[in-house]
């Protein structure tokens, strides 16, 4: 009745299937648990953007309905996770100075600086989807964290700004608000995996999280405890199937399975020459595939995929911070040798990501597929505390109250 | 050897003086070189050109104010013009020869101005050019060709009469009309339209003179623009710009980079050589010289880039830069093998050329040392053979056959339409949008673009 969401729904509209995750805020500790989880296979959507609304929102529905299931709660709004071509994302910097007699930093001081940071010139139609703040810089000197409290002429912050289409960001969220869910928020898919994936530690010591879903491919490079670098290529699973179903001539669903069954990101010695025979079907003669071409075009394409972002982030000249490594997540991670295939192009150590960070049903967090989503909810168990901290005393006590009424509703 | 030295010597005054002469050919390339007389009369800035006008239409000869005009095709078009038939110009022109000889005679340096896409203009200009060269001058065409509502049949008659004046010149600046149209705005008449286009045509001229009787500090001579505008299947395009004031390297810069001329910087990007001319007052920096060089560089970065400097104490504090770039056409580009022949070919007329200036030499006419140095760099002329010594009457008959014979060709041939050719299908995402990143389009299979081969 008080608060607007009693469970964090996160929903991530991915181009193979679309997924709701449940989440719950632990009130003691204030940890999260996972729920539940639905997840319906995705027909309306290409490289992550919507081309068929009514599918797309039947999808989405059967997605919820199977979460709110397992979850046995009632799902009213949801974080919807966004990719697609247009996202973009750049540093920008915001410089104020200071004013006051003493020259001692103060919150306005900050907020002022970060509002600078945000007045970007952007083109009319995009919108922003976030603005991340990095560091703060005092009269030149880098990395202060704080700045409140602190003397100094000039405050600078740097901050790290996504945007987009607001057209193509504005149909994903019609579609759900079609269903009367409400969105709380909208969430770069990319940045839900890592907050899912990555430990406080390891966003200090510097990783490169890479989520190669369906469609699209976002990577995000955390260092020094923030967001350095994000990104998108419109290159994904899809994309492997598409050419395995060209270069083996068989159809896209075929070519589908066989990736699943016997795909690899590397073409080993012993798959030369070995063939897979074609199961029968709808009268179509019976042929074999050469497994070593399956493989190779595989291997070619997903290895074009990280030379692409490693190129990108060489280019940023952000390889050198990578001391904790890359992990990957997405669907594409499941694809066996795929560590040994990433390892040489980044010269570096390269794992499958895990969700170690949040606690609930075992079987949803062990998978690559549900780190977008998982993120998500972790974002939007952010967003509550923060609205619950600036809520104050109303606002605990919103919180209070509403503990009170789901304890007896138990 | 000890010529080489002796003419470096005596550089500069031997440059000063050379004669150069300007020939219109047709109603537009009298009309350009009326414009020029008109502005040598003006401001006596082209002092020591000789400008003379050709044209099969009398009545356009009649009332200019050129030193020399010349009619053509007196028997053959009774004076009223070649009536659009490229045909009949040069035929017209091949039955005058004699008189063209004598009209080129004495020049080092033959500018041939002419609109193509006419009659006069397309038939006349191939032949002149190649009986200037016989006389032994550099020649040089500046063309204007057809605005494109002039119709496809002006145009093509202008591209087949460029081929063959590319064939015959030394070295072809054209001026596509249609760019013109867009330094007009809705309002501007005609004839200020064709003044425009006649200034450009000036400006061409003076920057090509400018190039021939300058020694620049960093020097550019007729080898370099040959070296730029070969090729027969090279389009080029030119543009000017000036500027005076404390800003005149950027503003210059700016203008050159916005001129339609150039497509707004277009033709640089696919320009396959570039040359560039800056000229200025003595006042001229490294500096500023450096500010005009880099846009340029950036903008055409696969070009080969020829540069030059020159410092005019008439300047004032006025920059100019004039650029050419040329970027290859459609077709092919003759092969290293025919160009090594034909260099060969070549030498003996280039010799001649050379023996009759040295016989002219009392009167220091021409600076051999100009030839010496441009023989290497100079592309392969194409040596264009004279006509076969015929009877006068055999002539008559067999250039009479040849018109005969284009008049019965069909006017316009049944064209076979072409679908694009779709080599790879991109399956799933036929439809959607393309992942383009760095001009490679994703969606296509990685082992297609990097051609791995399945086997």
């Amino acid at each position: 009745m008080f608060d607007p969401s009693p469970v964090i729904v996160g929903l991530e509209i991915g181009t193979s299937k679309i997924c709701a995750v449940v989440g719950e805020v632990n009130p003691d500790s204030s940890g999260l648990t996972i729920i539940g989880v639905g997840q319906a296979r995705s027909r309306g959507v290409r490289k992550a953007e919507i081309v068929d609304a009514a599918l797309a929102s039947e999808d989405i529905r059967n997605a919820i309905v199977e979460a709110e299931q397992m979850a046995d709660v009632e799902v009213r709004s949801v974080y919807l996770g966004v990719s697609g071509g247009h996202l973009r994302g750049f540093n920008n910097r915001g410089v104020h100075p200071v004013v006051s007699a003493d020259r001692e930093i103060t919150d306005e001081d900050v907020q002022d600086a970060i509002k600078n940071a945000k007045a970007i010139n952007l083109p009319a139609e995009n919108h922003v989807v976030h603005v991340i703040r990095q560091h703060f810089r005092v009269d030149g000197q880098d990395g202060v964290q704080n700045p409140v409290g602190m003397l100094g002429a000039k405050v600078e912050v740097d901050v790290h700004v996504i945007h987009g289409n607001f057209n193509r960001l504005q149909n994903p969220i019609r579609v759900v608000k079609g269903l009367q869910l409400e969105v709380e928020d909208i969430v770069f898919n990319g940045l839900a995996s890592s907050l899912a994936l990555l430990s406080n530690e390891q966003k200090e010591l510097g990783a490169l999280i890479i989520d190669i879903g369906g469609g699209t491919t976002e990577y995000v490079l955390c260092a020094d405890g923030i967001v350095k670098h994000t990104g998108l290529l419109a290159v994904g699973g899809d994309h492997v199937s598409n050419d395995l179903a060209y270069g083996l001539k068989v159809p896209l669903s075929r070519a589908e399975q066989l990736k699943i069954e016997h795909g690899s990101a590397l073409v080993d010695e012993n798959a030369k020459g070995q063939t897979v025979a074609l199961t029968k079907s709808h009268g179509l003669a019976e042929r074999s595939i050469n497994l070593e071409h399956l493989r190779r075009i595989m291997s070619l394409r997903l290895a074009e995929i990280f030379q692409l972002i490693a190129q990108e982030i060489g280019t940023a000249g952000l390889l050198d911070y990578l001391r904790a490594g890359v992990f990957l997540c997405g669907g594409a991670a499941r694809v066996s040798q795929i560590e040994k295939l990433a390892e040489p192009i980044f010269g570096l150590p390269v794992s499958i990501g895990k969700t170690s960070s949040i606690s609930g049903l075992k079987s949803a967090l062990d998978q690559p597929e549900f780190a977008t989503a998982i993120g998500l909810v972790k974002f939007g168990s952010f967003q509550v505390k923060k609205r619950a901290g600036r809520g104050g005393v109303t606002g605990g006590l919103k919180s209070k109250v509403s503990q009170l009424l789901r304890a007896v509703k138990k | 050897m000890t010529k080489q030295t002796e003419t470096v010597s005596r550089k500069d005054p031997l440059r000063e003086e050379f004669t150069l002469k300007v020939l219109g050919v047709g109603g537009a390339g009298c009309n350009a070189v009326e414009h020029i007389a008109r502005q040598r009369a003006a401001q006596s800035e082209f002092a020591d050109v000789q400008l003379a006008a050709v044209n099969t239409d009398l009545q356009s000869l009649f009332d200019l104010s050129v030193e020399c005009v010349m009619p053509l095709g007196a028997t053959r078009t009774r004076g009223l013009g070649a009536g659009g038939d490229p045909d009949l110009g040069r035929a017209a022109a091949e039955e005058d020869t004699e008189q063209l000889r004598q009209l080129c005679a004495g020049a080092e340096v033959v500018v041939i101005v002419t609109g193509l896409g006419g009659g006069t203009g397309t038939g006349v200009s191939p032949v002149l050019a190649r009986v200037a060269k016989e006389t032994g001058a550099l020649v040089l065409a500046i063309a204007t060709l057809p605005f494109e509502c002039e119709g496809a049949r002006r145009q093509r008659q202008a591209q087949a009469g460029l081929e063959q004046l590319k064939e015959a010149a030394d070295a072809v600046l054209c001026l596509p009309n249609q760019r013109v149209l867009k330094l007009i705005d809705e309002n501007t008449s005609l004839i200020e339209t064709f003044k425009i286009t006649n200034d450009l045509l000036a400006q061409g001229l003076r920057g090509i003179r400018r190039l021939l009787t300058r020694a620049g500090i960093i020097n550019v001579d007729f080898a370099d623009l040959c070296a730029v505008v070969r090729g027969q299947h090279a389009e080029s395009a030119f543009a000017c710009a000036e500027a005076r004031g404390e800003h005149r390297a950027r503003e210059v810069v700016e203008k050159l980079l916005a001129s339609p001329l150039l497509e707004g910087g277009a033709v640089l990007n696919e320009a396959e050589s570039v040359l560039v001319s800056i000229v200025a007052g003595s006042d001229l920096t490294m500096a500023e010289v450096n500010r005009v060089m880099s846009p340029i560089n950036r903008a055409c970065e696969n070009a080969h880039i020829i540069m030059g400097a020159a410092v005019e104490v008439a300047f004032g504090d006025r920059l100019s830069a004039t650029i050419i770039a040329t970027r290859r056409g459609q077709l092919e580009p003759e092969t290293g093998a025919t160009t090594a022949t034909e260099a060969a070919a070549s030498r003996e007329p280039r010799q001649a050329g050379v023996g009759s200036l040295s016989a002219a030499k009392e009167s220091p006419a021409f600076d051999t040392e100009f030839f010496e140095k441009a023989s290497p760099a100079r592309p392969a002329s194409r040596f264009v053979p004279p006509p076969p010594d015929l009877a006068p009457d055999k002539k008559e008959q067999l250039l009479a056959q040849q018109n005969g014979k284009s008049y019965r060709k069909p006017r316009s041939k049944m064209r076979q339409g072409m679908l694009p050719l779709e080599i790879v299908s991109k399956g799933r995402f036929d439809k959607s949008e393309p992942t383009i990143h760095h001009g490679e389009d994703l969606d296509v299979p990685t082992y297609i673009r990097r051609g791995v081969p399945l086997n």
